[in-house]
């Protein structure tokens, strides 16, 4: 197809109608929610979290009325626990990381000149599990239900099951189903970054909120698995009384605190990062330039990352760790001072290099950060571990860290929500009224917050549920309450606003003159996303290249038509964006959904403690992943195809030109990181307990030794089955999986050896061991069904020696798998037990 | 010198050199805090000035330095004009050398940072 056919207007309607067709969403009144397109996902998705957004801040509203007055009433000691507890979780677990997950469903796409993100019915999947484990959570206050323990749990107050009771398991059950969407996301965002950009889009021309994006998916890959690790334990210890955290059998409450910060820290760079990534795409827009120092914001968002995995034992400054350990944790605290100052005098300099348009979404950014230095300057206090012996767990950590979430999280989204509207619903949002919400949050966030530094430097403890009069903090209270409300009036104006927006006209395209590619987006949007894949050649095509948005439109550019009836997209190479292939999308099904179900069943009926029908809600989620898959690498109907401009891309790839390739080594690297966590814990106990092991029998070298050479062995068989299979040996590579699954199998049960006679309730040694073991042997079973899943998918013709993307995919899981074994089999059969 | 520097342009760049100057930080950053810990809690002092910490710590900046002595010189590669934000083989390149060689300088100062209590710091209370 040439330039030139594309002058055809009858030929570009009739591809416009073939879009259209192929792209149309399901409807009916069950069905229209099986849909899988990015546009609707991520508007379910957003409004959901904004849901658990003004719900949590409605409990805040609550413990701000209980604590308005000295001895006050209204709610009991019992009450006031769930509340906190409840409002920093949903703040946290069901607001501020879902919300970054869900505009990046809706703007990546767009971002990136991409029809769609590379897995649609993951993103739905996320989106159910979400859903399913934020009403399970969030409804258990209306029990008396609720967890009561704060939001990061600290045991052995939410252990032992005589001191806090189903509510630390609906915690930690119902956000650990929730980890896994946003694992599940942090996958599709990260391969959607690296390989779904449009052709030319290198990476010195991404936007930078694909920067953030990767950069902040990257994260929650190392971040969400320590915490998961952490539940495994905590739950360990709830259930089966494995004492994990018990000191009295070993056990130590402070390894959790490890497990927990190690996620908590980098979270919190993981709402803040891309709600500052929102401004480096509205800063330009409204300073009408490209945005100064580029390559400083990627040096920012990349050493903010790494420095924010070195800062988690700043919350830990009170626990008698040793003083040379704490100031390794203060000097890292500081230092992330500067990435992130850095990026703050970026937007500073643009605005000033620029010709600046005043604007509603302008006035909460630079609000916004006016509130979140001011949270990062007590940041640098509290990094300062004599001055936070002193504050700690006081009202002044509170202040801290609700400017910082509030300046970093929350007015940013509300000054994205300003900025992007127009593209999502293609009408503005009213500038009188957002501008009066703005004013009348900013006070009210102030009015609240900066009374708490006071109140908390004269002693008030945070997490209390009254105080007395003599204390003398009444009227900084009084204060804070008070501002609680102007900011909910302030919340209660936006949403208005919001709800108002409907009985508006619709705004022109691209009201606000933007350069980058998500503005492409017309007020009558087409649910195809983009009408062709373009060619890039700057940071802002809309303002540098010549006539960019008609030629889009008039399908000048790649992909510009659906000739087969599939949804597809153009997949690019990493670095330099050249297309690589066309992949074919998922299409609309109720597969994620019923597999969210089922997996949330697993979940909640543990919390419940009917093993049972949670056993077999295991065994239908495994067979809907299955039945799901099944689908999936499909052999095309042709070898390739055109995408215009003389360009031919095949329709199948395999091994790390695939996205599914790339999908599998991520998420086993979220898998490895989860399992370091464990192995932590080991060493852990190691290094503090001297008496680690004392008394205790461990599983010997014998057992070990042959669980580990029949892992390998699995290993080897899949490897070579991959080599032999893509030499076209089929019927040896069938023989080698069987093996390889035999040996899979037998790894298991010789695995299972290695505890007998070890009583895990009896000591954390023993515990810890199991919790090794049995990570290791599931591992062993899930590679055995994913060696069965290929034989089946050669017998049934579905996998061939030229279209081998399943096995190339199954042996980068037997890579991570071999590393499991070798470390689990080494830690248990050879280290020694006892301490030095 | 010279010589090898210049032959620091034929050198691949890719998104994992972006990260080694960081990484090396996380290296030291983790053999710190793990040294202190087990000394610490084995052997139950953390001896002032040991000698295996400071030759960590003066591998990691030397790595650190290297990375960004070569990013320095990929990132004045020759060739396009200037500002260098088109989509080139030489602004891509020059691109993540400048970066690389940013995240070298932020690398450096926190390895720097994480030293310095050692100098102050010589006990495990």
């Amino acid at each position: 197809m040439s330039l030139h056919a594309q002058d055809d207007p009858t030929l570009r309607a009739a591809q416009e109608d073939r879009l259209r067709a192929v792209w149309k969403p399901p409807s009916g009144w069950f069905f229209r929610w099986t849909d899988v397109n990015n546009n609707r996902i991520g508007v379910w998705y957003t409004l959901t979290a904004f849901g658990f957004m003004l719900f949590a801040g409605v409990l805040a509203l609550i413990m701000r009325t209980q604590l308005a007055v000295p001895n006050n009433d209204l709610v009991s000691a019992n009450t006031f626990n769930q509340l906190f507890t409840l409002h920093g979780s949903m703040m946290m677990f069901l607001f501020a990381v879902p919300m970054f997950e869900a505009v990046s469903i809706i703007l990546l796409p767009q971002l990136l000149g991409a029809r769609d993100l590379p897995f649609p019915r993951l993103s739905a999947f996320g989106y159910w599990s979400f859903l399913l484990g934020g009403v399970f959570v969030s409804g258990s206050i209306f029990f008396n239900a609720a967890p009561d323990g704060g939001w990061f749990m600290y045991p052995p107050l939410t252990t032992r099951t005589d001191l806090s009771g189903l509510g630390a398991d609906i915690w930690m059950l119902g956000l650990s189903f929730i980890e896994v969407s946003s694992v599940a996301a942090a996958v599709e965002l990260i391969v959607g970054v690296l390989k779904c950009r449009p052709p030319g889009m290198r990476l010195n021309l991404m936007p930078l909120y694909a920067w953030y994006i990767l950069v902040v998916a990257v994260m929650i890959l190392f971040a969400f698995p320590p915490l998961i690790a952490g539940d495994l334990l905590f739950e360990m210890e709830r259930l089966l009384e494995w004492p994990f955290f018990d000191a009295a059998r070993g056990g130590d409450p402070l390894l959790w605190q490890h497990l927990f910060w190690i996620f908590g820290h980098p979270e919190v760079y993981i709402v803040f990062l891309p709600s500052i990534a929102l401004f480096a795409m509205l800063i330009p827009t409204f300073a009408q330039r490209h945005l100064l120092g580029y390559p400083w914001i990627v040096l920012a968002a990349v050493g903010t990352a790494f420095l924010s995995f070195g800062l988690w034992v700043h919350h830990m400054f009170a626990t008698g760790l040793p003083k040379i350990s704490l100031a390794f944790f203060s000097a890292a605290s500081e230092a992330v001072a500067i990435p992130t100052g850095v990026q703050i005098f970026a937007f500073i300099a643009t605005l000033w290099a620029g010709k600046v348009k005043w604007s509603t979404p302008l006035l909460y950014a630079s609000g916004s950060l006016a509130i979140f230095v001011i949270g990062g300057l007590t940041g640098v206090m509290v990094a300062v571990a004599p001055f936070d012996w002193q504050a700690h767990d006081t009202y002044f950590i509170v202040a801290h860290l609700h400017y910082v979430l509030i300046g970093g999280t929350l007015l940013p989204l509300f000054g994205g929500l300003y900025y992007y509207w127009p593209l999502i619903t293609g009408k503005k949002l009213s500038d009188r009224m957002g501008r009066a919400a703005f004013w009348i949050m900013f006070v009210g966030v102030n009015l609240t917050f900066f009374p708490m530094h006071l109140s908390g430097l004269e002693g008030m403890p945070r997490r209390v549920f009254t105080y007395p009069a003599e204390l003398g903090i009444g009227w900084l209270n009084l204060a804070s309450t008070a501002g609680s409300y102007l900011f909910a009036a302030g919340v209660l104006v936006l949403v208005i606003d919001l709800a108002l927006s409907p009985t508006r006209p619709k705004a022109a395209r691209n009201p606000w003159n933007a350069g980058t590619l998500e503005w492409l987006a017309h007020p009558d949007d087409e649910d195809w996303g983009i009408r062709s894949v373009p060619l890039i050649e700057s940071r802002y095509p809309i303002w540098d290249q010549k006539d960019f948005v008609a030629k889009v439109d008039e399908g000048r550019f790649f992909l510009p038509d659906a000739e087969e009836g599939r949804r597809e997209t153009i997949i690019t190479s990493v670095l330099d964006a050249r297309p690589v292939s066309v992949i074919r999308l998922g299409t609309p099904s109720v597969k994620p959904m019923i597999t969210a179900v089922a997996l949330g069943a697993v979940f909640i009926l543990t919390t419940y403690h009917l093993y049972l029908l949670s056993a077999i809600s295991g065994v239908v989620t495994l067979a809907c992943v299955l039945w799901w898959l099944w689908d999936t690498a499909e052999i095309p109907e042709k070898p390739e195809k055109p995408i215009g401009h003389g360009m031919h891309m095949p329709l199948y790839s395999a091994g790390p030109a695939a996205p599914g390739w790339w999908a599998m080594f991520i998420t086993m690297m979220a898998d490895a990181t989860a399992f370091s966590g464990l192995v932590f814990g080991y060493y852990f106990y190691w290094t503090i307990h001297s008496d680690f092991g004392a008394g205790f029998d461990g599983p010997g070298s014998a057992a070990p030794i042959m669980a580990l050479g029949l892992s390998l062995a699995s290993w080897v068989g899949t490897v070579v089955a991959r080599e032999v299979h893509a030499r076209g040996q089929v019927m040896i590579a069938r023989i080698l999986l069987v093996a390889g699954t035999i040996a899979a199998i037998a790894s298991l049960f010789a695995g299972l050896r290695c505890l007998d006679g070890l009583d895990p309730k009896a000591n954390v040694y023993p515990a810890i061991v199991w919790v090794l073991t049995i990570w290791t042997v599931v591992h062993a079973a899930i590679g055995a069904i994913m060696q069965l899943y290929t034989l089946a998918r050669s017998l049934a013709g579905r996998m061939t020696p030229s279209h081998d993307a399943d096995l190339r995919n199954i042996t980068v899981y037997q890579h991570f798998y071999a590393l499991t074994a070798s470390v689990t089999y080494l830690t248990i059969g050879l280290f020694p037990e006892t301490g030095l | 010198m010279r010589g090898w520097l210049k032959r620091a342009h034929g050198l691949r760049v890719t998104l994992w050199t972006l990260i080694v100057p960081p990484s090396v930080w996380a290296v030291h950053f983790l053999f710190s805090y793990l040294w202190a810990a087990v000394s610490c809690a084995k052997i139950g002092r953390w001896a002032r000035f040991p000698t295996v910490f400071a030759i960590g710590t003066v591998i990691a900046l030397v790595v650190i330095l290297l990375a960004g002595l070569i990013a320095w010189q990929q990132s004045r590669t020759p060739g396009d004009p200037p500002p260098h934000n088109e989509g080139t083989d030489i602004d891509r390149l020059r691109f993540l050398a400048f970066s690389t060689l940013l995240l070298s300088g932020l690398s450096f100062v926190a390895v720097l940072f994480t030293a310095l209590p050692v100098l102050m710091l010589g006990d495990c209370r």
